[in-house]
């Protein structure tokens, strides 16, 4: 089985989030950037195939230079070979048009994406993917068992979760609950040194049209402050509620 | 203006077990707004729902019903097909849906399908229609991006509870449609759903409790409050990763995000990673027993106090209230 996992390389959750150029650009001074962490899941899920059913596993990220510290992470982590797409993308359809591209050249089995980047929240990547391949697809995927070309997967729906069955070719987004969080894997140093030996191909973007432009960040506006109310006057805490805030 | 014939905005009213869910009554209301702005109506396009009329109190003006067992559960891949079929009858200009699991589920396939730009978690009608400028939520709420969408058909994702019900007194007439459905390659095995609880997607009010509560053998009085409450219940992350509570009850960054009108948060300290996920509900509560905890910076009501004293008190509270109010 081939498999693809799309990395998206997002600032760690507690950065602090900062614009720059009037507002269009995010500001990377200072922040840390990790694998997205519903990414995250899936790579370890594919690494689990790899090791207990036989799988090749490729990384793929669509970014410029500065995501290869993440590629190489995920190398270290356990993945086979890394592909960077490059061009920083300006919208999900962009980055599901290229990532199609590489799928369908490398006939992968299964591309395992996340249900959605914490950066950007599209969640629109792994399904624009899918239907462009015309694979089947799985999103919110909590679970995803393999025998030959059958999958079953799990998935949470509002208020419960659901299982299907389905079959390969096939896209997932994944997220927590695909692997234990106990199984996730912190790169060793013989993974580091590995991961500095296998290949990491950069290849030119294909698509220039944009569906989407970003026309500027805004930050929400600073919050007053809390009020408090005394714990044996609980009264007043309803009644603020109901006239004040009007929510009750 | 004149309104041109065959265009219109579609909105897709999503029903469970043929009634509309509250999120359908949002977008629908979304979707008017829309309309006036491009001067053209609204249509809805609704899968097995029983009463249709009802969109008409929200702006709707036209209605494609379609009945059909086969899609009793919900299907991406059918929905999607039988939604494009709708958009190309009505002449779509643009296409709005909610943000639940289903229609995220969903939106990327009609983008592809349509040659369309998708802008989700949008929280407001466009500043402009020309071009088509949405907001909406970036880094897990910690900010908002201006967003232009530059094809012919534009779809739009809701955010949850960001528009509101906004009620117009218009009639909707209702048409039969029956789309070509497509063979489903993905095959619904079990459903595993507490039918008779508030979902956090859906809710107004959740009540979420952390940490604080010790165990969980404690959460009968959180469930007690969110019942009074008509509220959903979640957790913080610790709390179902140590199996108090079910993971689908995890909000915040890495779980499920939330954007009801109320949330209160009972023993959470307000990790950024759990605000970040919650931030977009309007009003927030906290009750913790450390003044310090960083949850009161973000909240805007706090009890400095003892959930195990302060939570039954504002049970008993919060009943007496709904008596006196009824
Ligand atoms: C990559 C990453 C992603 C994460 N994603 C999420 C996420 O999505 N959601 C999430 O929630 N967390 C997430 N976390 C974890 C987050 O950082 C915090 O660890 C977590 O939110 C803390 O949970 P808590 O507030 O329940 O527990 P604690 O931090 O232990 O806080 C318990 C609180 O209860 C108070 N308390 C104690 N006793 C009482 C009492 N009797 N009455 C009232 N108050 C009391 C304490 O003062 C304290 O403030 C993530 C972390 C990482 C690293
Ligand atoms: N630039 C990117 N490169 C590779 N994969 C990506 C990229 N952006 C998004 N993805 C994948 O798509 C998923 C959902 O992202 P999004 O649609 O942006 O929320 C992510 O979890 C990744 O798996």
């Amino acid at each position: 089985m081939k498999i693809l996992v799309c990395i998206s390389h997002v600032p760690d959750t507690t950065s602090k989030i900062n614009f720059t150029d009037n507002d269009s650009k995010f500001d990377t001074n200072g922040v840390q950037f990790v694998i997205n962490p519903n990414d995250e899941f899936g790579l370890t899920r594919a690494m689990w195939f790899k090791e207990k059913q036989g799988a090749s596993v490729d990384v793929i990220n669509v970014g410029g230079t500065d995501t290869e510290p993440t590629l190489r992470k995920a190398l270290a982590i356990g993945a086979d070979a890394a592909i960077r797409i490059n061009t920083e993308a300006k919208d999900g359809y962009q980055v599901a048009k290229e990532l199609a591209k590489v799928a369908k050249d490398g006939s992968y089995d299964l591309v395992i994406a996340g249900r959605e980047s914490i950066d950007y929240n599209g969640a629109m990547v792994p399904g624009m993917l899918a239907t462009l391949l015309d694979a089947n697809f799985v999103t919110n995927c909590i679970k995803l068992e393999i025998e030959g070309t059958k999958a079953t997967a799990s998935r949470e729906i509002d208020g419960g979760k659901e299982t299907v069955t389905t079959s390969l070719p096939l896209v997932v987004g994944g997220q927590k609950g695909l692997v234990n969080e106990s199984d996730l894997r912190i790169p060793n140093m013989r993974g580091i040194m590995m991961a500095r030996k296998k290949p990491l191909t950069v290849l030119e973007p294909t698509t220039t049209i944009n569906e989407t432009t970003s026309v500027k960040f805004e930050k929400p506006e600073p919050k007053g402050n809390v009020k408090l109310v005394d714990a044996d006057n609980l009264d007043e805490l309803v009644s603020l509620l109901h006239n004040e805030a009007k929510v009750i | 203006m004149t309104k041109q014939k065959n265009m219109s905005v579609l909105v897709y009213t999503e029903s469970e077990k043929g009634k509309f869910k509250k999120t359908a009554l949002e977008v629908a209301s979304y979707a008017k707004a829309v309309a006036n702005q491009l001067g053209t109506t609204v249509t809805a396009i609704s899968v097995n729902a029983n009463d249709t009329a009802e969109l008409g109190k929200y702006g709707v003006d036209k209605i494609l019903n379609v009945s059909d067992s086969s899609l009793e559960a919900f299907n991406a891949k059918s929905y999607a097909a039988v939604i494009v079929q709708a958009a190309k009858q009505v002449d779509a200009k643009a296409v709005i849906v909610s943000s639940s699991a289903d229609s995220k589920y969903l939106a990327p396939i009609l983008a592809v399908n349509l040659d369309a730009g998708y802008a989700s978690n949008v929280v407001e009608v466009p500043s402009t229609t020309s071009p088509f400028t949405v907001k909406r939520t970036a880094f897990t709420n910690k900010a908002f991006n201006l967003t232009t969408i530059n094809t012919p058909i534009k779809i739009v994702g809701v955010s949850n509870n960001s528009f509101g019900l906004v009620e117009a007194n218009g009639n909707a007439s209702t048409e039969d449609f029956s789309p070509v459905l497509p063979n489903t390659e993905v095959n619904i095995e079990s459903i595993d759903k507490a039918s008779d609880k508030v979902t956090i997607a859906d809710a107004e009010i959740v009540v979420s409790a952390g940490r604080g509560m010790k165990g969980p053998e404690n959460w009968g009085m959180i469930e007690e409050l969110a019942e009074v409450l008509g509220a959903a219940t979640a957790c913080s992350k610790p709390v179902s990763d140590l199996g108090w509570r079910p993971h689908a009850e995890h909000v915040g960054q890495t779980g499920k995000p939330v954007a009801s009108n109320l949330y209160i948060a009972i023993g959470i300290s307000g990790a950024i990673q759990h605000l970040a996920g919650i931030n977009a509900s309007k009003v927030k509560v906290v009750v913790n027993t450390d003044p310090e905890a960083p949850f009161f910076k973000a909240a805007d009501y706090g009890v400095v106090g003892d959930a195990f004293e302060v939570v039954p008190q504002l049970i008993e509270k919060l009943k007496a209230f709904k008596a006196s109010n009824t």
